[in-house]
């Protein structure tokens, strides 16, 4: 006669079914809390919720046991999945600093599962350091020359460094974050997929004709109010997407000199269109675009004369963006702002940067008046066509205001130029026309990316719960074989799913 | 650079608070805490020999039909009868420089913090603090505490211009139209947006009625909710006309208008059968209204709102009196609007002709 199940595994089977209704686990005795943890693997009831409830209570057999059993979390994307793959998307990274270790590592949950590209500013000397487990593409004066030949590689130094890998990309989506941002969480606590929030901010229509009281109306939970044209209600393809920053937000340095401790703490649960017509500056720190449609327009071309290495000593991404929009309001695109937000660290002094000219903050009050009134002809259809006619009106308009103004158009010029001779040039994947230098950085491409830290383990209880739970594992996988399955699976499949087991018994859930 | 204004005065003595109502003012207890310092101004639609029950303690004016009657005279054919859209008398008859205008199914919202949210005091610091309409700050309103102008927004914009209308949101039951909510019956706003931003110039936007402030002398002949209802062909378009109209001015004048913060809570949904059959018409004719409001352009000698309102009148006549008599209607309803308006309002017109240089 089979023993009847006693009281307490009633109770835990019971648990385990409700996990979902449970908020603070930490009251129970630590026995019935492992117990409770190794049922709801073998349920599959394992979500992120469950194991933070998990991880919440703070007892150490649970968090080594955690880790021994290498659970991560995972990050669950917002992406339409069905239509946009990983490998549609690069991740541009213009590195100003050598060493992007704690940045890349900082950012590994959500970046491992797409292709980087890092451009090294040509200024910087000293050598790349990256971590390993990223499938990336580096590039560095070196390539950048050869690619677009001595004289114009002076237009990546800096900042600018990035727009040599928008140029190179081969993918239908570039994002592109500053390397001294990081990920944010948001009011939840909940870290933010800021690729997975740009593209679906990019895949959902863009509103620019009329505005929505209620924001992005593709949201979830959200539509069209009363009052809004029905036959604007399809909208526009988004072609641009504007993210935001927590703590160090982007102020120009007069204005972070004021106030010196202000940092932004609101994360605003918004994504709206900038209506057409609206001017705005775009910052570089954190974008997203459609290459096709937008890389064209999004160019290295307003240098400040005494441009400097930190976001507030220069103007270049306002320039660009300015133009961007005027360009995207011609051609019928979108432009989306508000989420996501990253995390930008503290820099700079901005007292010390105002000790240098304000040039940027002068040549804004010049170039509203032009941007609120340019008008690009009818017979400029592309976005090259766009840029190249802009160019054409800065020179005219703004030429004799400001020489910098002219050597603007000039850049923007010689970016269409490259853009149609490099930056179409359809590659095979692996091509190494224009290739990553080996000797610049250290670790190269990897398969899945390994836990990067490991925190100090207690080796004893470690050990302990491994002899104590570790048999629990493998009869897991003893049972699954066993069950009789009462689907008419062929043999052949079955042996597939068992082989499939026998590799993934140790974690058998998606992983990023 | 952008300071906000602190701390918030009550404005107790200049400003008004206008409810149309058929119902009971009920809703007014949750809302004492915040509105009992206020004059209230009750505009009671539908039928004039109904009593409405104003809870103790508010000090207040009510007026039925007899009275917009009796005090408009043959004007008073250009407020309407049956839809909430009578409001605007109450604008009209006031004295106060600023409105505040609620429906009597909205209620006290909560932060996600839990804490009540004061809409009048939000509005009033939204009212209090310049616009930005020229250029869109990616941080939206800098004068927020804790917010400021990016980098790139040009210095010589950043003293902003008046501010003439907060649009305040709704959460629970959202402001959609009949189609809308037949298709998501059960959708609720459930998103706190954190934010209050300038509409750009140049762009239109959806007026909601329900929980409304404005700036009544730079903006009040604007806020006319047209003909609706009773006797009309339409209904529940009544907040977007006016606010097609004042954003047009607005634009023109050089004054703001703001939407976002605050939210209050939309307790009724009202039934959308009976919305299709108000909005029915409207739908089809706001394909016309909309591209005739962006293509509108008025004259620099249009320097008042009372002559900008003119203005618009005849060209409503002119171009919307094509797609259907109703607009020839409206037209002759909005001139009829400033006429009472100035009759009643004799000084107005030297308030409205400040709002080209006022700075607050």
């Amino acid at each position: 006669m089979r023993t009847p199940p006693s009281l307490l595994s009633l109770t835990i089977e019971k648990a385990v079914l409700n996990l979902s209704h449970f908020s603070d686990l930490s009251p129970l005795p630590d026995h019935i809390l492992l117990d409770l943890f190794l049922r709801t693997i073998k349920a599959g009831k394992l979500n992120e919720k469950v194991l933070k409830l998990f991880m919440a209570t703070g007892k150490d057999e649970v968090l080594i046991l955690i880790q021994t059993l290498n659970i991560k979390h995972i990050l669950t994307p917002v992406l339409p999945t069905k239509d946009i793959k990983d490998s549609d998307i690069d991740i541009v990274i213009g590195a100003l600093q050598p060493d992007l270790t704690s940045f890349l590592n900082e950012w590994r949950p959500v970046f491992s599962r797409f292709h980087l590209i890092i451009v090294k500013d040509p200024d910087l000397k000293e050598q790349l350091n990256i971590p390993e487990g990223f499938d990336h593409h580096v590039y560095t004066k070196p390539d950048i020359e050869k690619a677009v030949g001595a004289s114009s590689t002076i237009l990546f130094s800096g900042y600018s460094c990035r727009y040599f890998g928008y140029l190179v990309s081969k993918k239908k989506y570039i994002i592109s974050i500053d390397d001294d941002c990081l990920p944010a969480r948001d009011n939840e606590g909940n870290l933010v997929d800021p690729v997975a929030q740009h593209i679906t901010n990019l895949t959902t229509p863009a509103t620019p004709f009329f505005f929505n009281t209620l924001y992005d109306p593709f949201r979830d939970g959200a539509d069209f109010v009363r009052g809004y044209p029905f036959s604007l209600r399809s909208g526009v393809t988004c072609a641009l997407s504007c993210g935001l920053w927590l703590n160090l937000a982007d102020y120009d340095a007069p204005t972070q000199a004021l106030k010196p401790q202000q940092r932004n703490s609101q994360y605003v649960d918004l994504v709206m269109t900038v209506p057409a017509r609206a001017l705005l500056p775009v910052s570089g720190i954190n974008i997203a675009f459609e290459r096709e449609m937008v890389g064209p327009a999004l160019f290295p071309a307003l240098r400040l004369a005494r441009e400097g290495k930190l976001r507030w000593e220069t103007i270049e991404d306002i320039w660009s963006g300015m133009c961007a929009k005027v360009i995207c309001d011609h051609l019928g695109l979108g432009v989306k702002t508000g989420l996501p937000y990253v995390w930008r660290s503290d820099k700079g002094d901005p007292i010390e940067s105002l000790k240098k000219e304000w040039q940027g903050v002068k040549l804004m009050e010049e170039v509203v008046p032009f941007f609120q009134s340019v008008r690009l002809p009818r017979t400029a259809t592309t976005t090259e066509d766009c840029v190249a006619e802009m160019a054409k009106s800065v020179r005219e308009r703004l030429g004799s205001v400001d020489p910098v103004f002219n050597h603007a158009a000039d850049a923007m010029l010689q970016w269409v130029k490259l853009w149609k001779s490099v930056g179409s040039v359809s590659s095979t994947p692996g091509d190494e026309g224009v290739g990553s230098s080996d000797e610049d950085y250290s670790g190269g491409e990897s398969e899945a990316p390994e836990c990067s830290r490991t925190p100090p383990v207690d080796r004893e209880l470690k050990d302990k719960l491994f002899r104590k739970y570790g048999g629990y594992i493998s009869t897991l996988k003893h049972e699954f074989s066993k069950k009789k399955k009462k689907g008419t699976l062929p043999k052949e499949a079955r042996q597939i799913l068992f082989d499939w087991w026998s590799v993934h018994n140790k974690w058998p859930y998606p992983t990023v | 650079m952008a300071t906000p204004v602190s701390p918030i005065p009550l404005l107790k003595d200049e400003l008004d608070i206008v409810i149309p109502t058929i119902r009971n003012l009920d809703f007014l207890e949750m809302w004492r805490p915040f509105f009992q310092p206020y004059h209230l101004i009750i505009v009671q639609d539908g039928d004039p020999s109904k009593v409405i029950k104003v809870p103790e303690g508010f000090d207040y004016e009510l007026y039925n039909r007899n009275d917009i009657n009796r005090i408009l005279g043959p004007k008073a054919s250009c407020i309407s009868f049956k839809d909430s859209a009578c409001r605007c008398f109450g604008f009209m008859v006031s004295k106060k420089k600023y409105i505040y205008t609620i429906d009597d199914d909205c209620f006290v919202a909560k932060e996600p913090s839990g804490k009540d949210i004061n809409a009048l005091e939000q509005h009033i610091k939204n009212l209090l603090t310049p616009s930005t309409p020229f250029f869109f700050n990616t941080l939206y309103d800098p004068y927020q505490a804790g917010a400021d102008f990016v980098r790139g927004y040009p210095f010589s914009l950043r003293e902003g211009v008046p501010t003439a209308v907060s649009h305040g949101l709704w959460l629970n039951i959202p402001d959609y139209d009949a189609p809308t909510q037949l298709v998501k019956p059960r959708e609720r706003n459930t998103r706190y947006v954190d934010a209050v931003m300038t509409i750009p110039k140049g762009t239109l936007f959806p007026m909601c009625g329900m929980n409304l402030g404005f700036n009544r002398e730079l903006i009040g002949p604007a806020m006319y909710f047209g003909l609706m209802g009773d006797g009309q062909p339409i209904g529940r378009y009544d907040d977007m006309w006016a606010g097609w109209c004042t954003k047009v001015i607005c634009d023109h004048l050089g004054l703001g208008v703001k939407t976002g913060l605050p939210y209050i809570w939309h307790s009724k949904a009202s039934n959308p059968f009976v919305n299709l059959k108000k909005e029915y018409k409207g739908i089809y004719w706001q394909e016309e209204i909309i591209p005739f409001f962006q293509t509108t352009t008025l004259p620099k000698e249009c320097t008042t709102v009372q002559k900008c309102y003119i203005e618009l009148s005849k060209h409503v006549k002119a171009k919307l009196g094509k797609v259907d008599e109703y607009f020839i209607k409206l037209a002759d309803a909005m001139v009829t609007w400033i006429e009472a308006w100035d009759e009643l309002n004799p000084s107005g017109g030297k308030a409205a002709e400040l709002a080209n240089g006022a700075s607050k």
